[in-house]
Formats: structure tokens, C-alpha cells, sequence
């Protein structure tokens, strides 16, 4: 399962269309094991963006109530940057019941968990996963994948900017020489112990620096880090 | 009590907020003379509180401002990465499983017990989103604070010698580390389970699920 995800965040980073992020939207939706994947965005002059795997009936209906106005979703993510499980919102008022029992009829699923993303410039973002386990079941569920998710949430809207502005627009997030340095000696094959001693720094830093390009570089563990920088020209071996 | 505010609802708590950023003056512009604006109320802030970071603040019975400390993501705009990069090797630390912790701060008369109890409030954050670490500057004598508090930081970078060098730290969230700072903060398990749950949940009558 974890491979799997690995060669799906592989495959993000090289998504070049629309429709190939819409195809991998869908396959991450069969890897999470997860009813639906949801990725909306809103840019700070309210043009909106949306990716999804849900019904396009229940998509219309969405957009025709208006419900973002009052959705506990929309609403107990604005703004903040930790992960919100539906559970813990407010769905006790009437039109919250009514959008929720729509919801649930559409096969939106009784259980969420969303990543709330404050990207550049006043954007924001949500990446959810919705579902119909139990309670006890979704906790177990998410509790083991909620890293993977709030990594794929960040790489999903990084790849989503970077399509809708054209390459040139997204601010290149580039790596600093200490990075380039790191992946480079573990390029040449230095163990993490060795990579550190060459560098003069701790372990630790070492993990951290490389963990930091990792993210740069929308890649899934280091192995996949060391080869988008190869690909991309950063590394000189 | 421990509190989790992000600072656009802060004014839900003004007393809370006003105490806060005026202990901040203090601890910041006159105690430790560093270069911060403090504004004609007598109120720390800078630029960073305006991105709405997120609060952990110890809330005394009277409503008033016992300590705290400010987070913000690393993939947003921070200090770590605006301020002190020559402390990362130059590195932007950047990742969503780290947020950076700064303005770590406490009211003239609070106690070890006040500060264990934000150190907590910092770990229950950690693990109840499932973080990786968190990142901060601080001066070097603070390490044997951190040390006594029972979590201490792995330093990354420093700057200058000594007591009064400037160090950027990691701070690994891990649950082994909850028993030793709930016994230094004087709170029980449940006891911090329910103020994190009260911040973080609407109301324990929300379910999506009609029952």
C-alpha cells in the first residue's frame, strides 16, 4: 500500500495536464481505499478550482445551493493550517443537517478528514478524503495515513498551481547549496552517517535538510528527492 | 487552563489577548532589549501575527495571561526561514509536518510549572496532527531550561559562543515524552486531552452521523 502511494506521488510530479492530475486524483482515491478525494481552490479574487471524484449531480447541486456558504467543512477549515476531521465540526444547525443528509445520500460518505492549504497570495485549499466507515474504523483508518495526506494535500495544490498559472508563474522553489550539497554526496552513494561527517553537521540537521528538499522537490522519500534533482540539473556527481 | 486560539479569535478572549501581547513587551523589549516594536497600548506584535498563527496559552483562573508561544507552518511565510536562515546553513526548512515555534514567553511571576505546561501544549499539537517536528531559535542558556522542563531541543545551527549564543532547534514530537511533562505541568492526562479536545471540536453534540 505504502509503495503504492510512493509510485502515485512519483507519478504526480510529473503530471503535466488537467486531465492526467484528474486520472491521479481517481487513483488516489483506490490507493487511500477511501470513498471520495476532493481538492478545491479559491485564489484571493475568489476564482475557484475544484478536482474531485464526486457525482457531478451532487457537484451542481453544491454550486447551485451555494452550500460553501455554510458548509462546517468550508467554514472550521478557512484560514487555519492544521487537519480537521468532520467530526469535529458543527453540524448542528439546520441548514448544516440538511446539507449533511444531502451529503450522505449523494455517497459523499458520513466520515471526512480535510487538509487546509494557505498557499501564496491569499490562495486556499482544501484536500479531503471522505467515507462511510464507523467511527472507530475511520479513526484507525486516518490515524495511520494522516502524514501521507498532508503530503499529498501540499504536493496535489502545488501541482494544481503550477497547471492553472503555467510553470513560469509559480515561484521556484529552489534549493539552497547546503541541500544541494546533501542529495549530491547521497547521490554518490554516502551513507546518511557519512553525508553528515562530510558536511560537518549533525544527523540530525542532515535529516532535516533533506526532509526540506524532499518537499522542494514533490518527491516521495529520498530516493525519488536524489532523482528529480538529478533529473532536473541541480546535481553535479 | 491551556488554550489553543488562532489569533483570528483571539478577540473571543480580549483580556486573555490584551495580558499576552503586553507580557510579551515585557519579556521581549525590556527584559531581554530585544529589537521589537512595541505599540502605544504597550502591545508586542510584529508582522507574524497578522498571518493568523495559531496560540498555545496559559490561561490563568482570573482570564489573564499566564504564558504562551506562537506556531506557524514552514511552508508559509516564517520567521526561521525570513530571519535566521544563516542559523540552517542557509537552508529554507520547508515542510508541512514542521511548524516553527517562536515568541515563547511568560508572565513576570509564572513559575516552571506554567512552562512545562506550554512545552505540553506544543506536544499535544505535535501529535494530535500528526507533526514531525517543530523548529525554534533560541538563546543558548534556554537549553538547560528546556533540559529541566524534561524536552530538550536538538540544536541544528548556532550563532556566537557560549550562554548568549543563538541556536535553532528541532523538537521531535514523540508521546513517550507526555508522562514526564504532565508531571512538570501538574496536569493530568485527561485533563489535557479535554482542553485540546475543546479547542479543536465544535461541540460535543457535532456528529455528521445522524445517531
Amino acid at each position: 500500500m505504502r509503495r503504492r502511494l510512493e509510485a502515485l506521488i512519483e507519478r504526480l510530479a510529473e503530471v503535466e495536464t488537467v486531465e492526467a492530475l484528474t486520472e491521479l486524483i481517481h487513483a488516489l482515491r483506490d490507493n487511500l481505499d477511501v470513498e471520495h478525494v476532493v481538492y478545491h481552490s479559491v485564489n484571493s479574487t475568489g476564482q475557484q478550482y475544484g478536482i474531485l471524484t464526486y457525482s457531478d449531480a451532487w457537484v451542481e447541486r453544491y454550486l447551485e445551493q451555494d452550500y460553501a456558504r455554510i458548509d462546517p467543512v468550508v467554514q472550521g477549515c478557512f484560514r487555519r493550517f492544521h487537519p480537521v476531521d468532520w467530526k469535529s465540526l458543527d453540524w448542528s444547525g439546520k441548514p448544516q443537517r440538511t446539507l449533511l443528509g444531502e451529503a450522505i445520500e449523494a455517497g459523499v460518505g458520513r466520515q471526512g478528514l480535510s487538509v487546509p492549504i494557505r498557499g501564496p497570495n491569499g490562495q486556499f485549499a482544501l484536500f479531503s478524503v471522505s467515507d462511510n466507515r464507523s467511527d472507530a474504523e475511520w479513526a484507525r483508518h486516518t490515524a495511520a495515513r494522516v502524514r501521507e495526506l498532508i503530503l499529498v494535500a501540499h504536493y496535489v495544490n502545488q501541482k494544481a498551481l503550477e497547471l492553472e498559472r503555467g510553470t513560469d508563474m509559480v515561484p521556484v522553489r529552489s534549493l539552497s547549496p547546503r541541500e544541494i550539497d546533501a542529495l549530491t554526496l547521497l547521490a554518490m552513494g554516502y551513507s546518511r552517517a557519512q553525508a553528515a561527517e562530510s558536511l560537518a553537521i549533525s544527523e540530525h540537521t542532515l535529516r532535516v535538510y533533506i526532509e526540506s528538499a524532499r518537499f522542494k522537490l514533490g518527491a516521495s522519500n529520498t530516493t525519488h528527492a536524489v532523482a528529480r534533482a538529478l533529473t532536473q540539473g541541480l546535481l553535479v556527481v | 487552563m491551556l488554550r489553543y486560539i488562532y489569533a483570528d479569535s483571539l478577540d473571543q478572549y480580549p483580556r486573555l489577548a490584551a495580558t499576552m501581547f503586553r507580557d510579551r513587551a515585557r519579556q521581549f523589549a525590556e527584559r531581554l532589549g530585544w529589537q521589537v516594536e512595541v505599540n502605544e497600548k504597550g502591545e508586542e506584535r510584529d508582522e507574524y501575527d497578522a498571518l493568523n498563527p495559531l496560540y498555545v496559552i496559559w490561561e490563568r483562573p482570573d482570564g489573564s495571561h499566564g504564558g504562551s508561544m506562537r506556531f506557524l507552518p514552514t511552508v508559509e511565510r516564517c520567521m526561521i526561514n525570513e530571519h535566521f536562515r544563516h542559523l540552517t546553513g542557509g537552508v529554507r526548512i520547508e515542510s508541512p509536518l514542521i511548524w516553527e515555534c517562536t515568541r515563547f514567553c511568560l508572565a513576570p511571576d509564572s513559575d516552571a510549572r506554567v512552562s512545562a505546561a506550554l512545552m505540553l501544549g506544543g506536544l499535544e499539537l505535535g501529535l494530535g496532527f500528526h507533526l514531525a517536528h517543530s523548529i525554534g531559535v533560541f538563546d543558548a542558556r534556554m537549553l538547560r531550561v528546556y533540559r529541566r522542563l524534561g524536552w530538550e531541543p536538538t540544536v541544528i545551527g548556532q550563532s556566537g559562543e557560549g550562554r548568549a549564543a543563538l541556536c535553532a532547534g528541532l523538537w521531535e514530537f514523540d508521546p513517550t515524552l507526555r508522562p514526564r511533562l504532565l508531571a512538570r505541568a501538574g496536569v493530568s492526562a485527561a485533563q489535557s486531552r479535554r482542553w485540546f479536545a475543546r479547542a479543536f471540536t465544535a461541540a460535543p453534540k457535532a456528529r455528521p452521523v445522524p445517531a
